[in-house]
């Protein structure tokens, strides 16, 4: 028996397209979802305003882990700035090395060699297989399925092991530096990454069978939250929520950097763009993501400098300017907007996070007649990291 | 089509300022804060510019002007383009582009809280987006000063009185002495 919701208990709206919610009425309860939820993506909340238990109106509340970073970085040099800069989004930190470094080699008229932009590339791969690890876990777990995060965190980890061996450090890495890359592989490296990489690819395996062809997660997320590809332009969106949507956007293919001209791979597309197409979009990009490292090993010019030569970091100073650096992150455009004004200092550093437009806005707009239980898989399957929103 | 040619049509119906090539696809181009709107929607209508990627603000405060970065994309070319609109610092306040995007009421509403740039009319621009309870200077500009907030508002927390983590640890876990 279908369920049919009562539409006169809904608040009419006003002139300026507000709702007229009279909470006195007892027809609407307030209802947070976060910030300390096991349904929210992060350090974030949702201001729920429910009639029964269908969503009328939801409100996105971010600053719970606000530090001021693109302040902080106005009284920091340049290479004070770049240890900064990977804490703005913790799962994925080195989308922001990389911006960071290329916006400012940019304006400093600086090149980084050929080798250290494919390890640049290889990092931001591993990067977006450990995302998507972290978003199928989160994914499956907003709709019960708890052991996916189990088997996820557990190749992510050996991921992070790798990530251990390149660069030092598990989480924020401060690898990729203005220049270039402050190393080269160690030795072995290429035989134990494709150990991980056949690891990741059985684990995957695994979540298809079990979440993918899951009928309870089949039926909670087919046809559910569906974003038009009408928003795409209306609301930003980029990234696989606009993929699984029918559009190829990917930055790696629209406006290629790095050595990705030189890789072959095609943009993983759906055409529901529902929850499920979105999920499922993620997983086959894990895939395209292990090709995409494996291409880069062998490839990879094996001699070459890792850093080009840069001024005397304690006075350098850039030439006026402003520029825009983006990537394709695994949640959508990842970008930064740097502005020098001669000084040692950035004048401005705005970052461009995808999940700025998509927990805000767009957000707000599907949230309107979910179902209560389903509010946390719609958030999730929009993929956002509340630290890129509020900096 | 190149940016050169990009900038041609658009000076032929807007009174643009000088286009700054920053690379073949990528520019940007100062706006009088009056033309803005026509120029965003003949860039979203005509250009094919229908992504907007960001919209932030920089403080010149030596020159006594705000800049607002409206950065726009079209995918097909593919090519970006920064309008710049310099606004006077003191009652800045910018027409609001929600109608255009919908998603740009929430950079108007932080650049209203960062900054102290009125949008008037864009949707809950008035509502606290990050910061709650602030009564201070916008934080973003340039002449806040953070150092001074942070003693006038926060206790001070004394340091270590040693470098030695032996001595700091004993006098931790044994304040009176053992």
């Amino acid at each position: 028996m279908s369920y049919t919701p009562d539409r006169s208990q809904y608040p009419a709206a006003r002139a300026d397209g507000s709702l007229d919610i009279d909470l006195a009425s007892g027809k609407y309860l307030k209802l947070w979802q976060g910030p300390n939820h096991p349904g929210i993506t992060g350090n974030m909340s949702v201001e729920l305003t429910v009639c029964g238990d269908e969503v009328v109106e939801g409100k996105t509340h971010v600053g719970y882990l606000h530090r001021g970073f693109e302040k902080l970085m106005e009284r920091r040099s340049f290479i004070q700035c770049f240890p900064i800069v990977c804490r703005i989004c913790v799962p994925e930190p080195d989308f922001n090395e990389y911006c960071y470094a290329a916006a400012v080699e940019e304006l400093a008229g600086i090149e980084s060699p050929e080798r250290a932009n494919w390890i640049r590339a290889l990092i931001l791969e591993m990067g977006r297989i450990n995302s998507y690890m972290m978003y199928l876990g989160g994914q499956a777990g907003s709709l019960g399925l708890g052991v996916i995060g189990q088997w996820t965190t557990y190749v992510r980890d050996l991921m992070l092991d790798r990530f251990e061996e390149l660069t030092g450090a598990r989480i924020y890495h401060m690898f990729i530096l203005p220049g270039g890359v402050r190393d080269g592989l160690p030795e072995g490296f290429e035989q134990r990454m494709e150990e991980t990489l056949r690891e990741i690819e059985s684990t995957m395996k695994d979540v298809y069978e079990v979440m993918f062809c899951n009928a309870v997660f089949k039926k909670r997320t087919v046809g559910m939250g569906v974003i038009n590809p009408a928003w795409l332009d209306q609301y930003g969106v980029t990234g696989p929520n606009a993929r699984a949507a029918g559009v190829a956007k990917d930055v790696r293919k629209d406006q290629p950097y790095l050595i990705y001209p030189e890789l072959d791979f095609e943009p993983v597309v759906g055409q529901d763009s529902d929850i499920y197409t979105r999920a499922d979009v993620r997983r086959r990009d894990v895939l395209v993501s292990i090709d995409l490292v494996r291409q880069m090993l062998a490839k990879m010019p094996k001699t070459g400098p890792l850093s080009a030569k840069i001024p005397n970091v304690l006075h350098w100073k850039i030439p006026r300017g402003e520029t825009y650096i983006r990537g394709e992150c695994s949640r959508g455009e990842y970008g930064y907007y740097l502005v020098t004004d001669g000084s040692g200092f950035p004048r401005r550093v705005n970052v461009r996070g995808p999940s700025y437009t998509h927990a805000m806005a767009l957000l707000e707009r599907m949230i309107v007649n979910v179902n209560i239980s389903d509010v946390a898989a719609l958030m999730v399957s929009l993929h956002t990291y509340p630290p890129e929103i509020e900096r | 089509m190149t940016l050169r040619d990009l900038h041609t049509r658009l000076t032929a119906l807007f009174p643009l300022g000088e286009l700054t090539e920053q690379r073949p696809n990528l520019g940007f181009v100062t706006v009088p804060a009056d033309y803005l709107r026509p120029t965003l929607l003949h860039l979203r209508d005509r250009e094919g510019f229908t992504h907007l990627v960001l919209l932030t603000a920089v403080d010149w405060l030596e020159d006594g002007q705000f800049q607002l970065t409206y950065l726009l994309s079209n995918r097909a070319i593919p090519c970006d383009i920064g309008l710049r609109v310099m606004l006077p610092r003191e009652g800045a306040s910018m027409e609001s582009i929600h109608e255009l995007w919908p998603t740009a009421a929430t950079y108007q509403r932080e650049l209203r809280e960062m900054f102290g740039i009125a949008f008037p009319g864009s949707p809950r621009v008035e509502e606290e987006f990050i910061l709650e309870g602030w009564i201070d200077l916008p934080p973003y500009r340039r002449d806040f000063d953070t150092k001074k907030f942070s003693e006038e508002n926060f206790n001070h927390r004394p340091g270590r009185e040693t470098t030695d983590p032996a001595a700091h640890m004993k006098k931790q876990l044994y304040p009176g002495g053992l």
